[in-house]
């Protein structure tokens, strides 16, 4: 048993240390609310684990010097307490609790009461059965799933704080690397603040069970430069152009080909039918961004997301104006691919099974001219 | 059940009963009637044994289904639907009908023993509370037909066992699961209540002469701390599941933040019940350890006031404490304060206990039975369980820990490491007077050794995957987090469980038929339980015992040096 628990120590400080850089790690933290909570937790944990020690060690040595000696017949002397050692064991954890207390208390008032300076950056947090939205109200951006933060410089700081409130159920916003978790509920503004040091891509996801795919709503927080992030800023407050095709080919295209027949089926999907074959066929040249964005305004799409600059403004779902301009789609789980955009609008349910978009049941045709009108949305 | 056979310590014969234990043999269908219309302590109590076996069973199954699915990344043995079902089933299943009704069968079958009295203080209500818990148990597993079935996992609710508003409401969750779940604990409650009024009545009226309240058993003094909280936390959720009946279906809005309820509202019922429950199921668990390891350590209890004390500490204190689960919620700095330094205090009078077990077996002569090698496996991982509970007061961390498989991993502890091995302490104990056999001791040493090696696999790894950010109630998890490893250690150690489990369960069954004969003290006890047959009839006791110490059997035993002279 004990070398049970001395391996699963160790086991346990092994995977810490050798893996410090694993995307959730809480010991291997870029901001100053996760800093504080992991050199508090250091303290912690040199506490407890003396405490243990001292304790097992007790243990260990009553059950070897203590134990039952073959033959013996006698009973041990009956003792039925002793008020000096009782009064002991009482008061040096009261001591040892004051002593825990006082740092945690510190710890609570730094990270909870911090000032917010005059350069904080603002973002509304809002959480969505199993997608997250964030607004930018000084920028008037509006964005999803992937969450844009400046660098944050020691010297000059330039936090983000973050207003965090649900459209629904509770949730839960936690990128371990940045800060510790806050919840997400509806009717209630909560609020929490993060000023990473390092830029980079930290790793995240919902903390509070919320609901069939709880399990995929991740999170994808990006630290930029300052200047990558007034670059972003500056892209994402552009209008799109009422659905004009990029003048550049784009690099990926819709996976439609047009010279051969056979990769007009994509793969993946139930074989179609012989009539939209060859209508896919024909009508290659009607898969079109303007087709697309036809498809889009007449159907139900267009109640749920908003496209600015064209007439969709559905709130429901995710804002799709920049759509291309994120790494991933449906809240971090699947790379945002022309593939994956075909796979997603045509069966939500094969990447996120209860995922609240439902399978639209438009044809082929008009799947390929959706995924041509959504990779222009950059 | 035969007759007790071996020879029955000398110096006893006051409270010995010699009554000839024949009867003619009854029909099964006798026995069945019998056992549906009984209003014995005894019975009942091992009613809610079985009953509870039976579920630990269920749920255990579900827990290993939950490892099967976690294995590996992106499994699909369960789908997002069934597993969550699965977790909130797991979890309602082994707090409401596996804790509970196995504590309380315990209580039944012990308090009234121990106090010297023949019956609980009221046995037809004993009764109903009984059935009302089995009824609430088997009505949630009903659920589990209906819908698209079984296979769908029917319409058992995926609420999470803490089932937080809005997520409840009818807009989130049409349909029925979450009805099922609010019955079923709105039954069990009821249940509950009456069973904790029960024993509370029995503690304090049913004494034998002289059992003053300093002399009766740590279990009892812990049974009556325990009915008390059980009164005073089951009553919250019990309104809650009202509440959230009358917003789902009367129109109400409490928890329904569409229409101006709070979310928040919700959480601190749940956990004003929540907490203490943590209690209502530990402080049996030490109850069962405060008779235990001074039998095995051969002296009396250390420090008895001090321990008493301590229980009835913790109770009050752990009133005050429920929204340390509350910690990320978004309460002020001055909340979160406060909720660190009362969850805190928790640790003074559970150091106290602790150190007394310690201190009882200090000097003593230690033998290793296999009651004895689970109250050490209890005191080791107790500590621990407590340790990893002052990390995760400490609101700060608790913001990382918080909702993480962390947390996971140290409830686990309390309830598996600490509270699960006293009851099966307590199991192998107390079974020779439940049925007048001995549990084998050659199975129980492997379930003993079995469940040590699964127990810190699954549970000390999966603190790791909580420190590396994996949240819980997810039913799959993206393949580069640095997790996938751990699981799998984690379900691993949960095979073995499984086996020691299986293994448990088959000493039970086989020792019913097969075991040693066990006589009526087989253990070389001191309380009163001891002095009555194996099992003991129906009146437990022929004539009222009459008790001068906390040892009444040891006083018989030892004239010489006799409890009585130094209390
Ligand atoms: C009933 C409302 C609804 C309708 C109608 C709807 N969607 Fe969605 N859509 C959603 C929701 C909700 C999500 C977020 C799902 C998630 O991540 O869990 C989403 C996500 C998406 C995404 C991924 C966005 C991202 O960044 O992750 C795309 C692309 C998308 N929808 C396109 C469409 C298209 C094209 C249509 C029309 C064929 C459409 N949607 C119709 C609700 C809807
Ligand atoms: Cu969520
Ligand atoms: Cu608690």
């Amino acid at each position: 048993m004990l070398w049970n628990v001395a391996r699963s120590c160790c086991l346990s400080c092994a995977a810490l240390l050798v893996w410090p850089h694993w995307p959730g790690n809480i010991f291997s933290t870029s901001s100053t609310p996760a800093r504080e909570v992991h050199g508090l937790s250091l303290f912690i944990l040199v506490i407890t684990g003396g405490i243990f020690i001292g304790v097992a060690s007790l243990l260990v040595f009553a059950l070897v010097r203590f134990r039952h000696r073959a033959g013996d017949m006698t009973e041990p002397p009956q003792v039925f307490g002793s008020t000096q050692i009782e009064l002991a064991w009482t008061i040096i954890p009261i001591l040892l609790i004051i002593v825990l207390f006082l740092g945690t208390a510190r710890v609570i008032f730094a990270v909870q009461d911090a000032p917010k300076p005059a350069s904080a950056l603002d973002v509304t947090v809002i959480g969505h059965q199993f997608w997250w939205e964030f607004r930018y109200p000084k920028y008037n951006v509006v964005t999803a799933n992937e969450l844009h933060v400046p660098l944050s410089d020691p010297q000059a700081p330039t936090p983000t704080f973050l207003k965090l409130t649900s459209a629904d159920v509770m949730h839960s916003f936690w990128i371990p690397r940045l800060a510790g978790k806050t919840d997400v509920l509806p009717n209630r503004v909560n609020e929490m603040w993060v000023d990473p040091h390092e830029p980079g891509l930290f790793l995240g996801q919902c903390a509070q069970f919320c609901g069939t795919q709880h399990a995929k709503m991740l999170l994808r927080v990006y630290v930029d430069s300052p200047q990558d992030f007034q670059r972003w800023i500056a892209q994402q407050q552009r209008a799109q152009q009422s659905g004009t095709p990029d003048p550049a080919p784009s690099p990926q295209g819709p996976n439609l080909g047009n010279d051969n027949p056979a990769a007009g089926v994509p793969p993946n999907t139930p074989p179609t039918r012989g009539e939209i074959a060859a209508q896919l066929k024909e009508s290659s040249d009607a898969i079109t961004p303007e087709q697309g964005r036809r498809v889009f305004e007449e159907q139900a799409c267009m109640n749920c997301h908003t496209i600015s600059g064209t007439a969709a403004n559905g709130r429901f779902g995710p804002d799709l104006t920049h759509l291309m301009s994120r790494a991933t789609i449906a809240s971090g789980i699947v790379p945002n691919t022309p593939e994956n955009l075909r796979i997603w609008i045509t069966t939500p349910d094969e990447l996120k099974p209860g995922s609240l978009m439902p399978a639209m049941h438009l044809n082929d045709l008009q799947n390929a001219q959706l995924v041509a009108y959504l990779t222009t949305l950059r | 059940m035969d007759a007790p056979s071996t020879p029955i310590p000398s110096g006893i014969e006051g409270a010995l009963d010699v009554t000839p234990q024949t009867r003619p043999r009854a029909t099964y269908l006798e026995v069945l009637h019998d056992w549906i219309v009984t209003v014995d302590h005894k019975k009942i109590g091992l009613l809610y044994i079985g009953f509870a076996l039976i579920f630990m069973v269920v749920a255990g199954l579900e827990a290993m289904a939950i490892r099967i699915q976690l294995a590996v990344p992106h499994n699909s043995f369960l789908d997002a639907r069934s597993y969550n079902r699965m977790f909130t089933m797991h979890g309602t299943t082994m707090v409401f009908l596996v804790g509970m009704p196995i504590l309380f069968g315990f209580g039944n079958y012990l308090v009234p023993l121990m106090i010297g009295a023949r019956d609980m203080a009221f046995p037809r209500l004993n009764a109903f509370s009984f059935w009302v818990s089995a009824f609430a148990g088997i009505f949630l597993y009903f659920s589990f037909i209906g819908g698209l079935g079984l296979a769908g996992a029917g319409t058992a609710p995926d609420i999470a066992w803490f089932a937080y508003a809005p997520l409840t409401e009818r807009p989130f969750s049409p349909g029925h699961n979450v009805d099922y779940w609010a019955l079923a604990l709105l039954a069990s409650g009821i249940g509950s209540i009456g069973t904790a009024i029960n024993i509370l009545a029995t503690v304090f009226c049913m004494r034998c002469p002289g059992m003053t309240l300093s002399r009766i058993p740590l279990l009892a003094w812990i049974y009556a701390t325990v009915s008390f909280l059980v009164l005073v936390a089951v009553s919250p959720l019990t309104a809650a599941q009202v509440m959230l009946l009358i917003d789902r279906y009367l129109g109400g809005h409490f928890f329904d933040t569409q229409a101006g309820g709070s979310a928040i509202l919700w959480a601190h019922f749940f956990w004003i019940f929540g907490h203490p429950e943590v209690y209502v199921l530990v402080l049996p668990a030490f109850g069962f350890a405060n008779e235990i390891i001074p039998v095995f350590s051969r002296k009396a209890i250390f420090g008895y006031p001090a321990m008493v004390a301590a229980t009835v500490g913790i109770a009050f204190i752990s009133l005050g404490v429920w929204a340390h689960h509350m910690f990320t919620i978004g309460m002020t700095s001055f909340g979160n304060t406060f909720f660190t330094l009362s969850t805190m205090l928790v640790s003074i009078p559970t150091g106290i206990k602790t150190f007394n077990w310690l201190a009882t077996m200090w000097g003593g002569k230690l033998r290793f039975a296999t009651p004895m090698l689970f109250s050490v496996g209890f005191l080791f991982q107790w500590v621990i369980a407590g340790l990893t509970g002052i990390m995760l007061s400490v609101s700060p961390w608790n913001w990382q820990l918080h909702n993480s498989y962390f947390v996971v991993a140290h409830f686990h502890y309390v309830l598996v490491g600490a509270i699960l091995f006293m009851i099966f302490a307590a199991f192998y104990y107390w079974y020779p007077k439940m049925t007048g056999r001995m549990l084998s001791e050659r199975l129980g040493k492997w379930h003993f050794w079995l469940m040590i090696v699964g127990f810190h696999l699954t549970f000390d790894v999966m603190h790791i995957p909580g420190l590396l950010g994996m949240p819980r109630q997810i039913y799959t998890y993206e393949p580069d987090r640095g997790w996938t490893l751990l699981n799998q250690i984690v379900t691993f150690g949960a095979v073995i469980q499984a086996v020691a489990m299986a293994i448990f369960v088959y000493n039970l069954v086989h020792s019913y038929f097969a075991g040693k004969a066990a006589g009526p003290d087989p253990w070389d006890a001191w309380t009163l339980e001891w002095s009555t047959p194996s099992p003991p009839p129906a009146y437990n006791f022929p004539v009222d015992p009459v008790v001068a110490s906390r040892r009444p059997l040891w006083d018989l035993k030892h004239p010489e040096d006799p409890d009585s002279a130094f209390e």
